[in-house]
Formats: C-alpha cells, sequence, structure tokens
C-alpha cells in the first residue's frame, strides 16, 4: 500500500508537469525528484493540494554546493504528509551565475528561516521572499561561507559594541 | 608575655594606604560569568560546595557588569557575540580584571573557521589565560590566586597596557 502510494506521487508529478521533471528516482525507499526552477511554485502547490499528495509539512530546505559541476548548486526540499504519512525529496539546479529560485513562502510560510538560511550560507536569492536578509550571520558579513570555494582560513572584520 | 609588653600603650601596625587597598581587594572580587559553553559548566563546579571558591573571596557573583570587577569568559565568542563582550567589558568599573577560561575564549580552541573569534584578546585586554577543554575548577581556583597575587603586588594589569602598541 505505501509503496503503491509513493510511486502514486512521482508519477502524478511526471503526468502533470512531464517537461519541468527531469528525472526521479525511489532508491531504498526515497522518492526523489529533479524538477527545473521554473515552475517550482506551481509543483510545490500541487504537492500540498493533491489529494494524494498533501504534503503539508515542508520539513526542510537546504543549499549545496557542487563546486566544479554545472549547474553548480541546488536546492533541496524535504516534504512530509501528515495525512498520507509520507515523504518526498524535491532538488532543484541553479547555475553560479544566476543562483536565484521563487520563494515557496507563499505554500509553506514555515519555509521562511530556512529560505533565509540558504541564502545567508549560500547566496542563493529566493525571489519574493517577504524578508530575505541573513538569519544567522551578521549584516556587516562579506561573503557566503558554506561555499566550497569560500577560504577557510579568511577572518571577517571584528565589530566594535552596537548601538 | 613578651607579646602583651610590646603591645603596651595600644597595638598598632606600619602599612600603606595603598596596600590596605589592595589587601581589601583580594579577598572580595566580585566576579561576573560570561558563560557561552561547557567552561560555564565547571565554572558552576567551581563556586559550588566542593571547590567552594568562597575560600578565596570570590564568591559574589554579580550578574551585572557595572557591579563585578572581574570579567571571567568561559566558553566560545564568535564574531557575533564580539560586540556584546566589548560593551560588557566597558560597562564594568575600574580597576577590573579578565581571566579569559578555556582554550576557546584563549584562542578560539578547535574552532579554527569563519565565525569564531580566535580568542577575546582580539578584542578585549586579558590578564589570566586558563589553558584546558575545559579546565577543572582548580583552573579557575589558580586563577583567582594569580589574580589575587596581582592585586597583592600591584602588577599592571592588561588594560593599562591596552591596546598594544609596538
Amino acid at each position: 500500500m505505501n509503496d503503491q502510494r509513493k510511486n502514486v506521487v512521482l508519477a502524478k508529478l511526471i503526468e502533470k508537469f512531464g517537461g519541468d521533471v527531469v528525472s526521479t528516482h525511489s532508491d531504498f525507499g526515497d522518492d526523489t525528484a529533479l524538477v527545473r526552477r521554473e515552475r517550482i511554485l506551481e509543483i510545490c502547490a500541487f504537492l500540498r493540494d493533491d489529494a494524494d499528495c498533501r504534503f503539508d509539512f515542508a520539513m526542510d530546505l537546504t543549499g549545496v554546493d557542487y563546486l566544479g559541476e554545472t549547474p553548480r548548486f541546488e536546492v533541496v526540499y524535504h516534504l512530509y504528509s501528515l495525512k498520507n504519512r509520507q515523504r518526498v525529496r524535491i532538488k532543484v539546479r541553479l547555475h553560479e551565475e544566476d543562483p536565484e529560485i521563487d520563494s515557496v513562502v507563499p505554500v509553506w510560510p514555515g519555509i521562511n528561516w530556512y529560505e533565509r538560511e540558504a541564502y545567508d550560507m549560500y547566496g542563493i536569492i529566493f525571489r519574493n521572499h517577504p524578508n530575505l536578509k541573513r538569519i544567522l550571520l551578521y549584516d556587516e558579513f562579506v561573503g557566503h561561507p558554506l561555499r566550497k570555494d569560500y577560504p577557510k582560513t579568511k577572518r571577517q572584520p571584528t565589530l566594535g559594541p552596537q548601538e | 608575655m613578651a607579646v602583651e609588653k610590646k603591645a603596651q600603650g595600644g597595638g598598632y601596625a606600619l602599612s600603606t594606604l595603598d596596600s590596605m587597598i589592595a589587601w581589601g581587594r583580594k579577598y572580595s572580587i566580585y566576579p561576573f560569568t560570561f558563560a557561552t559553553a561547557c567552561c560555564g559548566i565547571e565554572v558552576m563546579g567551581a563556586f559550588g560546595t566542593h571547590y567552594d571558591l568562597s575560600r578565596f573571596g570570590a564568591e559574589v557573583v554579580r550578574f551585572s557588569p557595572r557591579q563585578a570587577d572581574l570579567l571571567l569568559v568561559a566558553g566560545t565568542i564568535n564574531y557575533k557575540m564580539a560586540p556584546v563582550l566589548v560593551r560588557i567589558y566597558e560597562q564594568m568599573l575600574e580597576p577590573k580584571w579578565v581571566v579569559a577560561m578555556g582554550a576557546c575564549a584563549s584562542s578560539g580552541g578547535f574552532y579554527n573557521n569563519y565565525t569564531v573569534l580566535q580568542g577575546i584578546d582580539k578584542v578585549i585586554p586579558v590578564d589570566v589565560y586558563i589553558p584546558g577543554c575545559p579546565p577543572n575548577p582548580e583552573g579557575i581556583i589558580d586563577a583567582v590566586v594569580a589574580l589575587q597575587k596581582m592585586m597583592e603586588t600591584g602588577a599592571p594589569r592588561a588594560s593599562e597596557r591596552w591596546p598594544i602598541k609596538i
């Protein structure tokens, strides 16, 4: 039952967004879909609202830096359905010169801080995000430290007392 | 009997005002603990009954920097926290002393990365460094005794040599 349901999600995704789903796999029970960034907002809204999907809980969003590959960056969404008790992983690749993607805050408001973290650490821009600024580091920090080409020995300027 | 004869007509001892004040300071250190990591647990152990730092006159922990004269920095300080630490240091009244407790506060420790301050002496003057990760409560007692010696002898405080000019 559960396996069938998992396949249903990926099959529905391919059926509805055929051209925008680059690849899918279900290795070791992990349902994963690599999609194009253009329709990420629609895809997420579909996954939330469709009766077989009902992914109402965006558990995690993170960035990945594959330095040396093209496209260089990846955004990973981990979604969970509290109703159907299933998970799915959505991946989107972004090019280095244009690391922008639509924010999915309109779909899941709770994803707000995850997107800010990905921006903070990787410099990925989330378009139409309500408050896209650094969340962990301070505003004067230069660069994005989890990028693989961030110099290991680089030190940031030390600040004096803030008003 | 010999003592009584010497003390006849009222006993007194000769001293200087400075050494009187130093004696008073030495046994009434008011620490302010700036504990941000596991070193803070060892600080609690040092103030607790077993090690009992009050034996050295340093038991009155003040939770306002304005009432303290010893800043005990116990733990990792990162760049975002550094301005807060400087602000707290500036609020303390003179004379004041600073103890950097543990590897992180002294040098950044094993956090050699983009976010951790590589030793609090990058932003404030430090009088005594305690090695260890974390140090034992004995280390804190040792630091307090070292401070008492500094107070007694009138050794120059680190803040008098701050910022270091070469």
